[in-house]
Formats: C-alpha cells, sequence, structure tokens
C-alpha cells in the first residue's frame, strides 16, 4: 500500500491579485463599473461633466479683467476670441468688488467692519470650538454685543458702555434683591430698574462722560451699509438678539401655564406660517404705522427687528428640539435636588440643551443668512440689490452673469464652510455620548 | 443683549424725531442733511458709481435742493426706494422728498395725499421692438409677448391701450429694467415696454442698437416729478421754486459757468431776483438770498443737468422734444420770478 | 384620643399672589395677559392714530375696484376689468399651483438623489453630493432669478421655429414646442362639450366646473368600483376553492371601455400648439416664468429633501434587512415592508417643514414676473392703490392659512404613518 496521503508543510507563497482586482483598474471597476447600470451612469456622469465644464472653463479663464465699461470688454474680446459669447467679462467685478462686498461704507473706514469680523470670530471660537480654545476668550463674547455697534455705527464710546452699565445695574439689583426680597421680585425689580436706566440715566450718563472725556469714532449711518457686509451683519444681528427670545418662547412653549403657552405657539406658529418677505413689507411698509406718531427710524434698523423676530421663532423651535432631547432623567435628577424652576434651567437643563442645539442653531443662521438676499425686494442693496444699481450704470448696463456668480460664490463659499462646521459638530457631539 | 443696544438707539432715535416735529425745512436745516429718495437704480436718472456717489438727472434735482436749502450740495442722504417703497418712505417722513421720476396721477396727488411740485421730465410710454421683426405701429402687435417693468402706471397703460384697441396680448411683468433688458435681448418678448426715456437709454446700451425700433405710439402722459406730503406747503414752495430757478435760468442763459459773474448784478431784473441781488425772493421761502445761485452751482441750470445726465452727447442719447424750453416750443416752463 | 382635623384654613393674603405656588402661575399668567394686551393697545393706538392722520383709515373697498392690469397665466377667466379681488384669487390659484408642483417634483427629485448620493458608483455620488452643496448654499433668490435667465438664454427662440430655414422645429410628432418663452403641449378639447356649471354668478369669486370633467371623474370612480368588486369577488372565490380567477382581462375593460365611449361621446380630441404670428397659437402654454420658479424651487428643495432621506435611510440599522433576509423576505418586499415604513417615520417631519418653506419660497415669484399672490395682492395691486395695511395683512393671512393647512395635513399623514411602530 504505497502511501498516497500529502500533508503540505509550509504555506503557498501568497499570490499577487489578479490585475483586473487591484490599483487603478480595480478601483475603476469596483466603484465606477461594476455592472451595466453603474456603467451607463457612469458615462452619462462623464458627458454631463464634460459639457457643464467645455462652457465653464473657457468662460471662466478666457476673460477680460481690466476694462471701464462693458462695451470696452466686448471690444477687447472681439479682438482676442473673435467673439463676445461664452467670455466673461470680470472687469466689473474688479471695478466693483469693494462696492459689493461693503456697499457705501466710508473706503477709509473699512478696518472696522474688519475688525468687527475678526472680533466675531474671536468671540465665538470659546463657543464653538469649546476643546480646543481657551475659555478666557469668553471675556470677548461678553463684550463682543456692545462692541460690535460701535464699531459698526460709530459715535461715542459711552454710549455702548452706558447701555452695557444698564446689565450691570440689573445684575447688581438681581444680586442684592434676592436676598432681600426673594427671586421673583428681585427679577421684576431688576428688569424694571435697567429698563429705568437705559430710558432715563443712560443718555444723561453718556452726554457728561462725553464732555469730560470724548472718545468717540466717525459715526456712519445704517443706509451706507450694504453689500455682503449687510447680509453678514443682518445674520449675526437676528441670530445674536434671536437667542434670548428663542429661549424664553422655548420655555414658555413648554410651560405649563396655559395662557403663556398659548401666546408662544401663537408667535411662533404666525411666524413660521408666513414668508419672511411678507415681514420684510411690513418692516418696510408697515412697522411705521405701528409705533408712535413722528417716530422714525431707519429701514436698515427695521429690517434688522423683523428678521430677528423671524429668526426667533425658528430659533424657539431649534431650542424646543434641544429641550426635547435631553433625558427626563436630568429634569427628574435637578428636582430631586431641590433646585426651583430658574435654577434647574439655569444650572442643569439650559447649558447641556443649547450645547445640543448647536448645530440647529448654525442651520437656522445659514437659512438667516441667505434669506438676507430678500432685502433688495423692498429697495435695500444688499449684493442683489446693488447689481441692479450696478447695471443702472451706463458703463456696465447690460452685464448679468458675472455678478451673480461672484455673489453665489460668495455665498457659497461662507454658507459651505458653515455647514462643514456644523456636521464636524454633529460628529463630535455623537462620540461624545 | 444686542437688541438692547438696538432699543436704546430706537429709544433715542424715536425721541429725536418726535421732538423735531416741526416744518420738513426747519427739520432739514436742523439735521444738516437732505433726505432724498431715488430709485435703486435708473440709468441716467440716478445711480451709485464705484465710489458710492450717486449721478443722474433726479440726483441732480436733490442735489439742487440740498445745494438751496443748505448751502452744500453733498449734504444729501440718498435714500433708494423701490416702487412699492416709495409713497411709504415718504408718508412716513423718512425721505424729506421724492424724486423717482413718479408719475403725477390725479389718485397720487389727491388719494394718496402727496404735493407734485412740477414736473421735471415729461415722457411717456411707448414700445421697442427688434427691426427684423418689420413692425412699425403699436396697434400691429396683435398677440405678442410683451415685457413690461411692473411697480409704476405702465402696467395700466398697456392694459387700456391693449384693449381700447381690442387686441391680445401676452404680459410678462419684470421687476427692475436690468431684467427685462436681459429678457428682451434674450427674445423671451417681443416688445419691451417702459417709459420712453428708458427704453432708449436701453437701447443705447445694446451691442447693437441697430438692430432694434422704437415704435411712433406713446400710449401714455408720464410727467415726472419731484414731489413732498401734503400739508407742508411751506416745505413744498421751496422745493417748487427751487426746480423753477433751474428752469429759469436756463430760460435766462444763467448756468453754473456765468452764475458768479451774473451775480454780481446784471442789466437784466429777473436775472437779479433769481440770483439775490435785488428783492428778497430767498428771505420769502426762508433760505439765504443767494438760495437760487447755490442751486445752479451745484449742477448747473435744467438744460445742463439734462445734457450732462441724459442728453444727446450721452450714451442715453435722449433729445429734449418736450423738454425743451417752452420758447423752444417744449413744454418746460417756469413761472416768473417776481 | 385626637381626631384628623383640616388645618386651620388660611386667610387670603397678597403676598400669596407671588409666594404660594398655587396661586403663583395664576399671577405669572394674568401679567403676561395684561402685558400682552398693553402691548396689543398700544400698537393699534399708534395705527388708529397715525391712519387717521395720514387720512387713509382702513377699507377693503379697493378690493372691488377694477384692478386694471392682466395676468398672463389664469387658471380661471380674468381681464384687466375685473376687480381687485378676483386678481388676488387668480394669484393665489397660481401660488398653489406652482407649490404643489414644486413639492411634487421636489420629492421626487430629492429621494433619487438621496439614494443616489448612497450609490456604490464613485462618480455619481459625488456628482450627487456637488449637487447638494451647491444648491444648499447658495440663497434661492439666486437659483430662480438664474434658472430664469438661463431658460430664457438656452432655449430656442421663438423666431428660430418661423420661415424656411427654420434651425428649430417642434418636438413628438410636432406636438410639443420648447421655446425660451415656455413649452406649448396638447390641450385636451372636446368638440361636442357639454357645458359649464357657472358658480357664484357674476361675482369676484366665481367660477365654471366643466360638467365634461365631472362626467369623466364619475366614470372614473365608476370604473374604480367595479374593478374593486371584481377584485373581491376573485379573493372570494380564492377562498372558497383555492383557484384565482383570472381577472385582468376583465378589469381592464372596465377600466377602459366606459372611458373611451365617453371621450369618444365627447369628441375628444388634442388641440396642438402652431405658430401663429408673434407667438403659438393653441395648446396649453407652460410659462417661461412659471418653468423657471418650479425648477428653482424643486431642485432647491430636493437638495435638502435628499440630504432628509439620506439620514433616514442610513438611520435603519442593518439588523433590519438582515432579520428581514433571514425570515425569507424577497429585497423588494423588504423595502417596502420593513425598510421604508421606519425610514418613513424619520424622514416626514422634516419633509413636513421642508414643504412649507416652499410655499413659502413661492412668494419669490416677483423675481421672475410670475403673478402669484405676492405678485398680484402683495404687487402691483398693493402699488397702484396705495393699501399696504390691508394689502400686507391680507397677504400675511392667506399665506398663514396655506400653511396651517398644509401643516394639519401632513401632521395627520404623520400620525397614520406612526401607527406603524410598536
Amino acid at each position: 500500500m504505497s502511501d498516497l496521503s500529502f500533508v503540505r508543510t509550509e504555506m503557498l507563497p501568497e499570490q499577487a491579485p489578479p490585475a483586473s482586482e487591484i490599483g487603478v483598474v480595480g478601483w475603476l471597476r469596483h466603484n465606477l463599473f461594476s455592472g451595466w447600470i453603474n456603467s451607463i451612469l457612469t458615462v452619462i456622469s462623464l458627458l454631463a461633466i464634460y459639457g457643464v465644464l467645455s462652457v465653464l472653463i473657457p468662460y471662466v479663464f478666457q476673460s477680460v479683467w481690466n476694462a471701464e465699461s462693458l462695451n470696452e470688454c466686448r471690444e477687447i474680446m472681439l479682438a482676442n476670441w473673435g467673439s463676445t459669447h461664452g467670455h466673461a467679462c470680470w472687469a466689473v467685478i474688479n471695478e466693483r468688488w469693494l462696492q459689493l462686498l461693503f456697499g457705501f461704507y466710508p473706503p477709509e473706514l473699512y478696518w472696522r467692519p474688519i475688525l468687527a469680523l475678526v472680533l466675531l470670530v474671536a468671540a465665538l471660537a470659546p463657543i464653538l470650538f469649546a476643546d480646543r480654545v481657551s475659555s478666557k476668550l469668553l471675556i470677548v463674547t461678553a463684550i463682543y454685543p456692545f462692541i460690535m455697534p460701535w464699531l459698526m455705527w460709530g459715535g461715542s464710546v459711552w454710549g455702548p458702555v452706558s447701555i452695557a452699565l444698564g446689565f450691570v445695574v440689573g445684575f447688581m439689583v438681581l444680586k442684592y434683591a434676592t436676598n432681600a426680597m426673594g427671586e421673583l421680585i428681585a427679577l421684576i425689580a431688576a428688569v424694571v430698574s435697567a429698563l429705568i436706566w437705559w430710558v432715563l440715566l443712560a443718555g444723561v450718563f453718556a452726554g457728561a462722560l462725553d464732555a469730560i472725556l470724548p472718545f468717540a469714532l466717525e459715526s456712519v449711518q445704517s443706509r451706507q451699509f450694504g453689500g455682503f457686509m449687510l447680509a453678514i451683519l443682518l445674520g449675526v444681528v437676528a441670530i445674536g438678539c434671536s437667542l434670548p427670545i428663542g429661549i424664553v418662547l422655548a420655555l414658555g412653549r413648554q410651560s405649563h401655564l396655559p395662557i403663556v403657552k398659548w401666546l408662544c405657539v401663537c408667535f411662533i406658529e404666525f411666524i413660521r406660517g408666513v414668508p419672511l418677505i411678507t415681514l420684510l413689507f411690513v418692516a418696510s411698509l408697515l412697522l411705521n404705522i405701528f409705533l408712535p406718531p413722528g417716530s422714525n427710524f431707519d429701514i436698515i434698523l427695521r429690517v434688522m427687528i423683523m428678521v430677528t423676530l423671524f429668526a426667533s421663532a425658528y430659533m424657539a423651535e431649534v431650542i424646543r428640539g434641544g429641550l426635547a432631547a435631553l433625558p427626563r432623567g436630568q429634569y427628574e435628577g435637578a428636582d430631586s435636588l431641590g433646585l426651583d424652576y430658574w435654577q434647574s434651567q439655569r444650572l442643569i437643563i439650559m447649558p447641556q440643551a443649547l450645547k445640543i442645539s448647536i448645530p440647529g442653531i448654525v442651520s437656522t443662521f445659514i437659512g438667516v443668512f441667505k434669506d438676507t438676499t430678500l432685502v433688495s425686494i423692498i429697495g435695500l442693496f444688499d449684493v442683489i440689490g446693488l447689481t441692479h444699481a450696478i447695471r443702472a450704470d451706463t458703463a456696465w448696463n447690460g452685464i448679468y452673469w458675472e455678478l451673480f456668480a461672484f455673489i453665489a460664490l460668495l455665498f457659497f463659499v461662507v454658507c459651505f464652510s458653515m455647514s462643514r462646521y456644523s456636521m464636524y459638530l454633529e460628529r463630535r457631539l455623537k462620540t461624545g455620548h | 443683549m444686542k437688541k438692547s443696544v438696538i432699543f436704546g438707539a430706537l429709544t433715542v432715535a424715536g425721541l429725536a424725531a418726535g421732538a423735531a416735529a416741526a416744518g420738513t425745512l426747519d427739520d432739514v436745516k436742523a439735521r444738516g442733511k437732505l433726505n432724498c429718495g431715488v430709485t435703486t437704480g435708473l440709468v441716467g436718472f440716478a445711480a451709485p458709481d464705484a465710489n458710492g456717489k450717486w449721478d443722474g438727472f433726479d440726483v441732480g434735482v436733490c442735489r439742487a435742493v440740498a445745494a438751496a436749502v443748505l448751502g452744500d450740495p453733498a449734504a444729501v442722504e440718498f435714500v433708494p426706494t423701490t416702487g412699492k417703497t416709495r409713497f411709504t418712505a415718504l408718508a412716513s417722513g423718512e425721505i424729506d422728498m421724492l424724486a423717482r421720476n413718479t408719475t403725477w396721477t390725479f389718485s397720487r396727488d389727491v388719494d394718496l395725499k402727496f404735493t407734485f411740485v412740477g414736473v421735471n421730465y415729461y415722457d411717456g410710454q411707448g414700445f421697442m421692438v427688434p427691426s427684423e421683426l418689420g413692425v412699425s405701429s403699436a396697434k400691429d402687435l396683435d398677440g405678442a409677448t410683451v415685457c413690461i417693468q411692473t411697480g409704476t402706471t405702465t402696467e395700466l397703460n398697456l392694459a387700456d391701450f391693449f384693449r381700447a384697441n381690442n387686441i391680445s396680448y401676452e404680459p410678462v411683468p419684470i421687476e427692475t429694467n436690468a431684467e427685462g433688458q436681459q429678457q428682451y435681448l434674450a427674445g423671451a418678448c417681443d416688445v419691451y415696454t417702459t417709459d420712453a426715456s428708458g427704453l432708449a437709454a436701453t437701447r443705447a446700451t445694446f451691442e447693437d442698437p441697430g438692430a432694434h425700433v422704437l415704435l411712433p405710439e406713446i400710449i401714455s402722459k408720464e410727467p415726472l416729478g419731484p414731489l413732498v406730503r401734503h400739508g407742508d406747503d411751506n416745505w413744498g414752495d421751496v422745493i417748487r421754486w427751487t426746480l423753477n430757478a433751474l428752469i429759469t435760468a436756463e430760460e435766462l442763459g444763467v448756468s453754473s459757468a456765468n452764475v458768479g459773474e451774473m451775480s454780481s448784478g446784471t442789466n437784466n431784473p429777473e436775472v437779479n431776483r433769481l440770483l439775490g441781488t435785488e428783492g428778497n425772493l430767498g428771505e420769502m421761502l426762508g433760505l439765504s438770498a443767494d438760495w437760487a445761485k447755490a442751486a445752479i452751482m451745484a449742477g448747473g441750470n435744467y438744460g445742463e443737468l439734462f445734457e450732462k445726465n441724459i442728453g444727446e452727447n450721452t450714451p442715453i442719447g435722449l433729445a429734449r422734444g418736450l423738454n425743451a424750453q417752452w420758447t423752444d416750443g417744449g413744454l418746460i416752463y417756469s413761472p416768473p420770478f417776481r | 384620643m385626637t381626631t384628623l382635623t383640616d388645618p386651620p384654613k388660611e386667610s387670603f393674603r397678597l403676598s400669596m399672589l407671588i409666594y404660594d405656588s398655587r396661586y403663583r402661575s395664576m399671577t405669572i399668567q394674568v401679567v403676561a395677559m395684561i402685558f400682552f394686551m398693553l402691548v396689543a393697545a398700544w400698537l393699534l393706538n399708534n395705527a388708529i392714530i397715525n391712519l387717521n392722520t395720514l387720512g387713509k383709515p382702513i377699507s377693503f373697498k379697493f378690493l372691488s375696484n377694477p384692478a386694471g392690469y392682466d395676468i398672463n397665466q389664469r387658471l380661471l377667466d380674468y381681464s384687466s376689468r375685473d376687480i381687485n379681488l378676483r386678481a388676488a384669487l387668480i394669484g393665489l390659484l397660481n401660488t398653489l399651483v406652482v407649490a404643489v408642483l414644486g413639492c411634487i417634483t421636489a420629492t421626487i427629485i430629492g429621494v433619487i438623489v438621496g439614494v443616489l448620493r448612497l450609490s456604490s458608483n464613485w462618480l455619481v455620488a459625488r456628482i450627487m453630493t456637488v449637487y447638494v452643496e451647491m444648491f444648499r448654499n447658495v440663497p434661492v433668490l439666486l437659483w430662480i432669478i438664474l434658472a430664469w435667465a438661463i431658460l430664457s438664454e438656452s432655449l430656442p427662440k421663438i423666431k428660430s421655429f418661423r420661415g424656411e430655414n427654420a434651425t428649430s422645429s417642434m418636438s413628438l410628432f410636432d406636438s410639443v414646442a420648447i421655446t425660451n418663452r415656455g413649452i406649448y403641449i396638447p390641450e385636451p378639447l372636446f368638440s361636442r362639450s357639454l357645458g359649464n356649471i357657472h358658480l357664484l354668478g357674476d361675482s369676484g369669486l366665481r367660477f365654471d366646473i366643466s360638467i365634461d370633467l365631472i362626467a369623466i371623474v364619475v366614470v372614473l370612480a365608476l370604473s374604480i368600483f367595479g374593478m374593486r368588486k371584481v377584485t373581491a369577488r376573485a379573493n372570494a372565490v380564492q377562498e372558497a376553492t383555492g383557484d384565482r380567477p383570472t381577472t385582468w382581462y376583465i378589469q381592464l375593460g372596465i377600466l377602459f371601455v366606459p372611458m373611451i365611449a365617453l371621450l369618444v361621446a365627447l369628441g375628444f380630441h388634442l388641440g396642438l400648439p402652431e405658430l401663429k404670428g408673434f407667438n403659438f397659437k393653441g395648446g396649453t402654454h407652460l410659462r417661461n416664468s412659471l418653468i423657471a420658479l418650479w425648477l428653482a424651487l424643486s431642485l432647491y428643495t430636493a437638495a435638502f429633501i435628499a440630504e432628509i432621506v439620506r439620514g433616514g435611510i442610513m438611520a435603519i440599522s442593518k439588523g433590519q434587512s438582515e432579520a428581514a433576509a433571514a425570515l425569507g423576505l424577497r429585497p423588494n418586499r423588504t423595502m417596502s415592508l420593513v425598510i421604508l415604513p421606519q425610514a418613513l417615520r424619520v424622514i416626514i417631519p422634516p419633509m413636513i417643514s421642508n414643504y412649507l418653506n416652499l410655499t413659502k419660497n413661492s412668494s419669490l415669484a416677483i423675481a421672475v414676473g410670475y403673478f402669484d399672490l405676492t405678485g398680484t395682492l402683495g404687487g402691483v395691486t398693493l402699488n397702484q392703490t396705495g393699501r399696504e395695511l390691508e394689502c400686507v395683512l391680507l397677504l400675511m393671512l392667506v399665506y398663514l392659512v396655506i400653511s396651517l393647512l398644509i401643516s394639519a395635513v401632513m401632521n395627520w399623514y404623520n400620525k397614520r404613518v406612526e401607527l406603524v411602530e410598536r
């Protein structure tokens, strides 16, 4: 009996995978041509990409950068490429880009909005990148609401200082009256005293200090604001102001008090139920009717008020989502510690709920920011409004795509980076649990 | 928190506005700035340049008023308004005067309670068509697609015209002239209709203006002029006579070039009265004696404003036509300065 | 022995309004209510004073004055002599048309893109990502303006259809004309029409209902009822005998024979568009402004819906489909019975707010000259009558009602889907 059994004593050498499964070919096979449907889709996609690029690339790169007017642009195009179609005239952007960014803000003062933007980043950094940035920057966050209007509008430094002092007054009253009178009365007293300060004393105080120590920036009318700066300003103001209003509305909507709840629900549903453009019509056409006779303040402030109201309804819903996402145990834990409603909100619920809500707040901001383009319909010179003005200039009458392409690019860059941040944050929040 | 800043600002603004509810003239003087409502941009009539400086025919009127009242043609805040917001802005006091090629109509004067102080441009609604269509009259436009610029009296005139002539059309309403121009050139409509001045201005900027014709029909009367609120006659007088001063200056041959020389005294008593070297017309208006001189210096007399902004030597190239002085067969006519 | 007695009744003191939690909530609410009333009264008072000084007391009489302007797209009959109220109604219908069309196409595009973003095809997934990011991060107003301009620049002009050497021609056997003024498609006509029912007389809200349409709907309903009967019979036979009778030809017959008979009786034919004079005549004209608005709104909203759909599908754990496979369900049954009902629960609530957003964004129609509610009531009517307060309030009210209706319907549907959950 011969021994036919065979036992391999060493491993076979590992063979290279077939050429069609590795490298570029393998990747192509797996990702682009893994079946006939996929192959067809790939071919269609390639054709579409080719179609778009073959128009876009000559348009963007075979273009005129330096010209005084559209006609000059056309002459240069004719001389260089023999046709005026399919080539961009970026000269208009070259000439007007500062105006598109800053509107009619005085050019020698451009440093102010830029500084305000830089400070905005510094003020937001400790909130948005809490794990990487020192919390000492929170001081910037606290004083930013007073610095920003001063930088943008100018005027005496004592105006914002005295308004800030109103908060100090309110806080002091709250702190010392709580022991004497109990929390609710102290809160009311604080609000009343702050209001008294603002309405009666702040002006006198600011005036007096201004006389002693005049320190002022050149003041800028708000109707000189415009362009992309206006969109950012409206967005930041609306979100900044709507946050506290939104918190109050969200708490009101969750409250057990039927009248308060009903008022909040009505407000939120009303604002969310009408298009922003009608609210802007209210700002431009009606707001003056509802204010005391003779009062008149400029359109940008009116628009800010309406956009803030608009944003606060959406903000309330975002925060309500944050509140709902908190586990019940947190509420019960707060109760079991014997905290009252405001204490538990302040110390336990809100810090967590707001943290969960940040991605929602960022996307609300993106939405509001994009929607600020609607102010062009009521005649403000935001970027789109400025395109009308630029095209009313005899030199640039008839230009079209270049302006809109530039605007779209601006919005895309800003909104895309914000939405990426929001996604990063969502991922971080997810792994945190 | 920022809210409080704004509310603070609001309160201050409200108080300031409430305190100064006197006549508009005093308000403007106290403020040191004239708030003038203009369009958001109309070629030749009002548009900001790259530095944000406004220019145009309507802007010239604002500057003349600012110069007459405040002595400084640059002391104007230009408030861009749309067709929708312009009347509200004026009625609410946000602007002191509106110089936004606004048509003087009965209902605006009577029902909306504004005072039109005069006419600075006589316009009318016209039609522009590509010459290759071979249309020679608006009555041949049966079934055509018509681009209309909305927000004005244009769409009403158009509806009335086609109805009266019993022909049909397809309206394409458009918000701004720039969009209308794009749609028309793309062939999305056969006809473009708006004020004749706007059509001429638009055609002038085409790549090939010769390929488009303006039809002979002018289907409406559009007297465009500055307006103020009802009830402040003193302020209305200031605007009315500033405009008249510009017109009279052209009639009398006073221009921005020779006004300095003439204001030292001429043989023509009317020129002297106008320029304040004789009589006290300025005082009657509540202005300085040389108010008209300042207004003329601001941008020139009516004729100069016209030639500089929309006249035949500009790309817009409008002829004077109805807007010539009455002595040249036009309608521009100022009551005497006496 | 002591008996339990009630604690002595406390007499009511004023401070209890604040310190006693039984009364405190009452106090807060009353204060809030008074505060609200005061603010509202203040606003109203200001409005009354201001309107009196302006000499424009609130009045809705302007609604019954002639509008004076023409509207190109009208679903009901309208001429420039009709009153402002009717112009507003035409505008409202136009708003609803674009909102409904937009919601449907946005859902379809959104679902397809959302699924394709998860595609294993690298290129397709990337292109869809680019599409989504491009549309989400640029304002919708810009997209609407651009869509309008692109359509009018890129589609063939009317003049290219004209003359001996026309460069463009109609498609689909000369029945559809695609031009830069819109798309002309055949319209259904009846040569032996039964006429119309006129409702609401000559008022501004009058409308006609075509009897032909009623007849078609009735016949269709009867046919479907008949088909259900047949199916029920077949089910009963199957239960009793185990054999299912073949019914498909009966079903088809019930569906088509009465309908064809009706259409022949009514003299049904298609009205084809043809080039006459300046424009195509006949047929139904889908105007460029409608298409641009529809396209821009659907593409914009679809980008958001795609993200929702992708999130919804990814939220279903893999275990679900594996469990379904283990139960022996075929892949399509897995999708329809296991994945989709669960994904829908995640998808529907955010979809509602996207539908609402689309409807509200349709108010940007004025940018492309589409006469929706904002273009009529809030546009030309407001401009011509100068009645800002009344027009804007009416406008807001109508949008509010539309929004509330949409959320009511969608929430009802959401409730129904939610029942699937255990």
